[in-house]
C-alpha cells in the first residue's frame, strides 16, 4: 500500500512467482512445492485441479478479449437470463437440498456477492485494507429499518437515503484515517465496525440489542407472474411473481438483488476504466509515485471508501427490507472477514473473480450442512488450502497478476522473502 | 448531574481500576508481542495468533488434568507452579505457531503471494483451529458430548489472597504475579533480541531482508524463530491468564487477540517496547473508560482512543519497527 | 454455468426418455408433487424442529428437541392412523439461516407445525415467515416479551415471557429476599438487557434501590463491573445473561470480596454455572426460570413419569426446556389425534387446547403466550440445581 519506506523497496527484485503461461507456472510451482513443503505433495490432486482451472480461465480470457462487441453482449444477456432462471427447482435439488434455494440466492449468496463487489472497490481497486466493511452494511440496514418503521417511507426512497448515508459514513470514517498506512487502516476500520455495532446495541432509539422489527417490504411493482410457458415451465418457475414482495416470496427478492448486482457491476466496470479507476490503480501500485505525478491520492482514496460504503449500504437496505427484523448481532466482525476472504480468494480486483469467491463462501457452508457441526472446521481448512495453492485467487485480475510478478501485488508481499527457487524459475523462463 | 455522578464513580474506583487495568494490560502486552514480532519480520497480521494463545490455555488445562491437580496453590508454591505451567504452555504455543507458519504461511511466502492472501490464510487457520478444539479436541480430551465442546473448561488451582493492602489499593497475588511476570518476560525478550546472535538476525531481517540474506542470514530459520518466540510469549500469556481466570474456551483468544493487536498498533507495531506500552495503556483506558461511561462502552472507548492516538502519532506511541526497539 | 451443469446431470440420470418430457417430469417432482402424501392427509404428517442444534448454545436446544422426540416416538408407537415425523432444522441460532430453513420447511417439506425457533433473535426473523406460511409454531424456549405483541396468529410458546419472569424474580428479590440494595448486571444481549429492565422495574416497585452495569460475555475480564458492584455493596446481585458468563462473573465477584446473594434467570439455569464459578462460590445462588426442570418428580406425578421415560431413552436427566419441548410436541399430537392434519386446522385447535402437560397446563392466550405464568426458583447446591418451588411460594434458607 503506501509503501513509504520499507515494503516497496523490499519488493523490488523479489520476483513473485506468477506467470502468464499456466503450464510453466504449474510445473515450476510443483517443483517448488515438492522441494520445499512435503505437504504440497499430499495435496497434489487439488493443486492439479486449481491449475487446470487456471489454465482454462487463461484460455477463455485470451478468446474473450478477441471477441467483437456484439458477441460479448450476447454472453452478458445469456448470463442475465441464466441468473433469472437460476432459482429453479432442478438447480435447487442439487445446490441446496436442505434449505430454501431462492432465499439462499437472495441472502447470503446474492448479498455476499454484492458486498464483495463493493469491498472490491476499496480493497481490490484502491488497495485499501478494510476490516470493518460490515459497518456500512449495518448502516444501510438500520436506515431501512428506521425510515421504514418510524417514518413510513417507502423502500425506493429509503434506498436513496441509505446510499447517501452510508457513503457519508464512509467519508466520516475515511477523512481522519485514510492518511494512515495500510495495516493501521486495517485495525482502525476493524474498530469502526465494532463501534457501529456496539453503538447500535447501546442506543435505545433503534431498539438496543432487540434491534428493529416490523420493517416494511418494498411495495409490489406488479402482480405479474411468469407464464406457464417456455422457458419458465422447464425449470419450475411458472407462477412465480417476480415483482411482488412479501414474506414468503423468495424469488422476487432474489430478482431485486440480481437487478442491483447488474446495476452495480455496470457502474463498477465503468469506474474501473475511467480516470478514477486508473487513479486507484496508481494509488494501489505506488502511492508516493502517484502523488508525485499529480494524482490527488487522498481524494481518490476517500472516493473509493465512499463508493464502497454506498454499495455496502445498498445491500443493507435490500437485506433489511426482506429480513423484517434486524438486530446488531446480524453485523458481527466475522462477516467483514468473510467478505474480505471472498474478495481475496475469488481474485482481488477482478469482478467475476470476487463474485465467484463470494458465491463459494456463502454457498459452501450451506451445501455441506450434512457435515453438521464440522462445517465451519472444513470451511476454515478450505480457505487455507485455497490460499496456499492459489494465492492470487481463483480468477485473478490480469492487471493484478502482472503486479504480482513485479513483486508487490499491490498490497505488498510478506517481508523477508528470499530469492529462492521461485525466482530462479522466473529468471530461467 | 449524571456527569458528576460518573466522575464520582471513577474516583471511587480509581485504584481497583488501575490494578485491574494493569493486570489486563499485561496480558494484552504479552499477546501483542507475538503480533508485533511477526509483523516486524513479515509485515503480516497473524490473525491466528489468538488461537495460538487459546492453545496455551488448553495446554494449562491439560496439564492440570494430567497432573491431577486438586489442591490450591498459594504463596511461593504458586509462583513455582505458574513457572512450570508457563513453560508447558509456552512450549505448546511455540510449537503450534511454528507448525502454523509451516502450513499456512510458508508456502505463500515462497510464492511471493500478496500479504492479503496471507491474511485470508490466517483467518482460515483461525477458524479451523477454533473449531478443531470446539468440535474434536475438547470433547475427546474431556469426554464431553460434542455440543459441550463449545463450553468453557475449568481447572482450579489458585489460592487467592491479597498481598498488598493500602487503603483502596488492594493487589491480590494473582494480579501481582501477572504484572511482574509480564515485565520480566518483556525485559528478557528485549535483551534476547538486542544481545544474542539470533536476536541480531531477527532485527536485521526486520530492517532489510535482502541485505540480511546477502549477509548470510538464513531467513527461514529467522522466521521459524520469530514464530516460536512470539508463540511462546502467547503461551506464557496464557498461563498468566489462567492464573487469574482458571478457565479456557475455544474462542477465548478472539477478543483478547483483537485487543492485543490494537495494543500492538497503539504502541507502534513492530516495536517490542511499544507492545508493552500499548498493552498497559489499553488496559488502563478500558478500565477507566468503563468506570466513567459504563462497561457497555468499554470497547468503543478502546477503539476511539486508538483512532485519536493514530491521528496525532500515525505510527503509534513509540513508533514502529523492531530494529528501533533499542530507543 | 452451474445451472446448465446441473440440468445436464439431471437429464443424464433419466436415460432413455425424451429429453424434454424428462425435464418436465423432473420439474413436477421438484415442485413437490411427490411429497403430497407426506403433507396433508395420508399416512403421516411432518412436524419441524427449528433451532441451534450444533452451534454454541445448542446445549439449551438439544434437551427440548429430545423432549419433543420422546413425545412423538411414544405417540407413533401406539400405531396411530396418522404418524408424525419429526424433522430437525439446524439454524445455529442465526436468523439468516433460520429464514431459508423455515421456507424450506413450508414449501418443500410441507410441515404442518413447527416446534421453535428456539431463540428470540431468530424468532423475530423466522416467525413472520411461518405466520405468512400459516404454519402453527410453538417455541419451547424463546422468551423475549416483544414476540407475542406482533399480533401473530400462528405464534405460540410453552414458556412465560421475560416480562413475566422479570416481574416474578424482581418481586421475589424485593419481597421474599427483602433486599434493599440490588445490583443488576446484563450481558447486552437481546435476552439479557430487556430482562434486566423488567427485573429493575419490579425490584424498584418493591422498594429496593437498584444500580446497574453490563458485561461483554465474550470477554474474560469482568473487573469493571465487579468494581462497581463492590462499590455499591449490594444485598442481592441479579445477572441477566447466560451461564457461561454467569459462572465467570460469580467467580470474579466472590474473589473481589463482593458479598450479597447472586441471582439469575433461565439463561443461567445450568450446571455449568457452578462449575465456572469454581469451588463453592455459586452455592446458595438462586436461579429463576419460567420452565420446569424436575428430575426427581417433586412437582407431581406427570413430571415424575416424564423424568423416568426421558432417562430411559436418552440416558440423561431432563435438562432445561426438555419438558417444554415435550409439551410443545404434545400440543401438536393432541391436535392430530383430534383429526386435524392440516396446518390451519391444527392452528384452530391450538386456540382451544386445554390439556395437562408436564411443565404446565397446555393452554394458550390469544397472543400465543401460555396461560400459566408460573416462575420457578432453583437453588445452586454443589453441582445440582434442586427446585425450590414457585417464585411466589418458594422458601429460602
Amino acid at each position: 500500500m503506501s509503501n513509504s519506506t520499507g515494503v516497496s523497496a523490499r519488493g523490488k527484485g523479489r520476483a513473485g512467482f506468477g506467470s502468464a503461461f499456466p503450464v510453466a507456472y504449474e510445473r515450476a510451482r510443483r517443483r517448488a512445492g515438492a522441494r520445499r513443503a512435503p505437504l504440497n505433495l499430499l495435496l497434489l490432486p487439488l493443486l492439479y485441479v486449481t491449475e487446470t482451472f487456471g489454465a482454462i480461465n487463461e484460455t477463455f480470457h485470451e478468446w474473450w478479449i478477441r471477441q467483437p462487441g456484439w458477441s460479448r453482449w450476447t454472453v452478458y444477456i445469456l448470463l442475465i437470463v441464466g441468473g433469472v432462471l437460476l432459482p429453479s427447482e432442478q438447480v435447487a435439488s442439487f445446490m441446496s437440498p436442505e434449505t430454501d434455494w431462492a432465499t439462499l440466492l437472495f441472502f447470503p449468496i446474492g448479498g455476499y456477492v454484492l458486498l464483495a463487489i463493493g469491498l472490491n472497490v476499496v480493497v481490490g481497486q484502491a488497495g485499501l485494507l478494510d476490516l470493518g466493511y460490515v459497518a456500512f452494511f449495518a448502516i444501510g440496514g438500520y436506515t431501512m429499518a428506521v425510515f421504514g418503521t418510524k417514518y413510513g417511507w417507502s423502500f425506493w426512497e429509503i434506498l436513496l437515503v441509505g446510499l447517501v448515508l452510508s457513503a457519508l459514513s464512509g467519508v466520516v470514517l475515511g477523512a481522519p484515517t485514510l492518511r494512515l498506512r495500510g495495516d493501521y487502516l486495517a485495525i482502525v476500520t476493524l474498530g469502526f465496525g465494532e463501534i457501529v455495532r456496539i453503538t447500535a446495541n447501546n442506543t435505545e432509539y433503534i431498539g438496543g440489542p432487540n434491534g428493529i422489527g416490523g420493517i416494511p417490504h418494498p411495495p409490489s411493482l406488479s402482480e405479474w407472474a411468469f407464464p406457464d410457458a417456455f422457458p419458465f415451465n422447464l425449470v419450475g418457475l411458472e407462477g412465480v411473481q417476480p415483482l411482488s414482495y412479501g414474506t414468503l416470496s423468495a424469488h422476487s427478492y432474489y430478482y431485486l438483488m440480481l437487478a442491483t448486482i447488474v446495476a452495480v457491476i455496470i457502474f463498477a466496470k465503468r469506474l474501473e476504466r475511467s480516470r478514477v479507476g486508473r487513479a486507484w490503480a496508481a494509488v494501489r501500485e505506488d502511492e508516493d509515485a502517484a502523488e508525485l505525478m499529480g494524482v490527488p491520492t487522498f481524494k481518490f482514496k476517500l472516493a473509493a471508501f465512499a463508493i464502497g460504503a454506498a454499495i455496502g449500504g445498498a445491500v443493507g437496505v435490500v437485506y433489511a427490507s426482506q429480513a423484517i427484523s434486524i438486530i446488531p448481532n446480524n453485523f458481527p466482525f466475522i462477516l467483514s472477514a468473510t467478505i474480505l476472504a471472498a474478495v481475496v480468494m475469488g481474485g482481488s480486483g477482478n469482478i467475476p473473480g470476487v463474485m465467484v469467491g463470494a458465491f463459494l463462501v456463502a454457498w459452501i457452508p450451506e451445501r455441506i450442512r450434512f457435515f453438521g457441526e464440522y462445517r465451519v472446521l472444513i470451511f476454515g481448512a478450505v480457505l487455507v488450502a485455497l490460499m496456499v495453492f492459489r494465492p492470487e485467487g481463483i480468477l485473478p485480475s490480469r492487471q493484478r497478476k502482472a503486479e504480482l510478478e513485479e513483486g508487490t501485488g499491490g498490497m505488498g508481499s510478506m517481508g523477508a522473502e528470499v530469492a529462492g527457487p521461485t525466482a530462479d524459475a522466473e529468471a530461467g523462463r | 448531574m449524571k456527569a458528576t455522578h460518573n466522575v464520582h464513580n471513577f474516583l471511587e474506583q480509581f485504584w481497583p481500576s488501575t490494578v485491574d487495568g494493569l493486570a489486563l494490560g499485561s496480558i494484552y502486552a504479552l499477546i501483542a508481542l507475538g503480533y508485533t514480532m511477526v509483523y516486524g519480520v513479515l509485515r503480516l497480521i497473524n490473525f491466528a495468533h489468538s488461537e495460538i494463545f487459546m492453545i496455551g490455555t488448553m495446554a494449562v488445562i491439560g496439564a492440570l488434568h494430567a497432573l491431577g491437580v486438586s489442591s490450591l496453590y498459594g504463596g511461593l508454591g504458586l509462583v513455582g507452579f505458574v513457572i512450570v505451567l508457563a513453560f508447558l504452555a509456552g512450549l505448546a504455543s511455540g510449537a503450534s505457531a511454528v507448525v502454523l507458519e509451516l502450513v499456512a504461511y510458508r508456502p505463500l511466502r515462497k510464492k511471493g503471494a500478496s500479504r492479503l492472501a496471507a491474511l485470508i490464510s490466517a483467518i482460515g487457520a483461525s477458524l479451523f483451529l477454533q473449531q478443531l478444539f470446539a468440535r474434536i479436541v475438547i470433547p475427546e480430551a474431556f469426554d464431553l458430548p460434542k455440543e459441550k465442546g463449545a463450553l468453557p473448561v475449568q481447572g482450579h488451582f489458585v489460592e487467592r489472597d491479597n498481598v498488598i493492602e493500602i487503603g483502596d489499593l488492594v493487589i491480590s497475588n494473582d494480579k501481582l504475579i501477572i504484572f511482574v511476570g509480564a515485565i520480566l518476560m518483556m525485559v528478557a525478550l528485549d535483551q534476547f533480541v538486542n544481545r544474542t546472535r539470533l536476536g541480531r538476525g531477527i532485527r536485521a531481517t526486520a530492517q532489510d531482508p535482502e541485505t540480511a540474506v546477502l549477509m548470510g542470514v538464513n531467513i527461514d530459520r529467522i522466521v521459524t524463530a520469530t514464530f516460536a518466540i512470539g508463540g511462546a510469549m502467547a503461551g506464557v500469556a496464557a498461563a498468566l491468564f489462567m492464573l487469574r481466570f482458571e478457565e479456557a474456551k475455544f474462542d477465548v483468544g478472539f477478543l483478547l487477540g483483537i485487543k492485543a493487536f490494537t495494543a500492538a498498533v497503539l504502541g507502534g507495531i513492530g516495536n517490542l517496547r511499544g507492545a508493552l506500552a500499548g498493552g498497559l495503556v489499553l488496559g488502563l483506558v478500558e478500565m477507566y473508560g468503563a468506570a466513567l461511561f459504563g462497561t457497555q462502552w468499554q470497547h468503543v472507548i478502546a477503539f476511539s482512543v486508538l483512532v485519536l492516538v493514530l491521528m496525532f502519532r500515525p505510527t503509534g506511541i513509540l513508533g514502529e519497527s523492531l530494529q528501533q526497539a533499542r530507543a | 454455468m452451474e445451472r446448465l451443469g446441473t440440468l445436464r446431470r439431471n437429464k443424464m440420470r433419466v436415460t432413455g426418455a425424451v429429453a424434454v418430457s424428462a425435464v418436465l417430469a423432473l420439474s413436477a417432482v421438484g415442485c413437490g408433487g411427490g411429497d403430497d402424501d407426506k403433507g396433508s392427509g395420508g399416512d403421516g404428517v411432518t412436524i419441524g424442529f427449528l433451532g441451534d442444534l450444533t452451534g454454541e448454545n445448542s446445549g439449551i436446544v438439544i434437551p427440548p428437541k429430545q423432549g419433543a422426540q420422546l413425545a412423538i416416538d411414544a405417540y407413533n408407537a401406539t400405531n396411530p392412523k396418522v404418524k408424525i415425523t419429526l424433522k430437525t432444522y439446524d439454524s445455529q441460532g442465526k436468523g439468516e439461516q433460520a429464514v431459508p430453513l423455515a421456507k424450506q420447511a413450508i414449501t418443500k417439506d410441507k410441515v404442518v407445525g413447527m416446534i421453535g425457533p428456539a431463540f428470540s433473535g431468530e424468532s423475530a426473523q423466522a416467525d413472520p415467515v411461518l405466520e405468512e406460511g400459516k404454519i402453527p409454531n410453538i417455541s419451547a424456549s424463546a422468551t423475549n416479551a416483544a414476540l407475542s405483541s406482533n399480533g401473530w396468529k400462528f405464534f405460540h410458546r410453552m414458556v412465560a415471557n421475560d416480562n413475566v419472569q422479570g416481574a416474578g424474580v424482581g418481586t421475589f428479590i424485593a419481597t421474599t429476599l427483602k433486599a434493599k440494595n440490588v445490583f443488576i448486571i446484563n450481558d447486552q444481549s437481546e435476552y439479557g438487557k430487556p430482562l434486566s429492565q423488567t427485573v429493575k422495574a419490579a425490584a424498584e416497585k418493591g422498594g429496593a434501590k437498584v444500580t446497574e452495569d453490563a458485561i461483554d460475555p465474550t470477554a474474560s475480564d469482568y473487573s469493571a463491573a465487579v468494581n462497581k458492584a463492590k462499590a455499591a455493596k449490594p444485598d442481592a446481585i441479579f445477572f441477566a445473561g447466560y451461564y457461561a458468563a454467569g459462572g465467570k462473573l460469580i467467580k470474579q465477584l466472590r474473589e473481589a470480596g463482593v458479598k450479597g446473594r447472586f441471582l439469575s434467570g433461565d439463561g443461567s439455569l445450568d450446571k455449568g454455572l457452578s462449575a465456572g464459578a469454581g469451588g463453592t462460590n455459586a452455592d446458595g445462588s438462586l436461579i429463576a426460570c419460567p420452565c420446569l426442570i424436575d428430575p426427581t418428580g417433586k412437582a407431581g406425578e406427570a413430571s415424575k413419569k416424564f423424568a423416568e421415560q426421558y432417562k430411559a431413552k436418552f440416558n440423561a436427566e431432563p435438562a432445561i426446556y426438555s419438558a417444554e419441548g415435550y409439551d410443545a410436541a404434545t400440543a401438536f399430537i393432541e391436535a392430530i389425534k383430534a383429526g386435524n392434519t392440516t396446518a390451519e386446522k391444527i392452528n384452530e385447535y391450538l386456540k382451544t387446547i386445554d390439556v395437562a402437560g408436564v411443565s404446565k397446563q397446555i393452554k394458550f392466550g390469544a397472543n400465543g403466550d401460555p396461560a400459566a405464568e408460573d416462575v420457578y426458583i432453583y437453588e445452586v447446591k454443589g453441582g445440582t440445581l434442586p427446585l425450590l418451588g414457585k417464585a411466589s411460594e418458594a422458601k429460602v434458607s
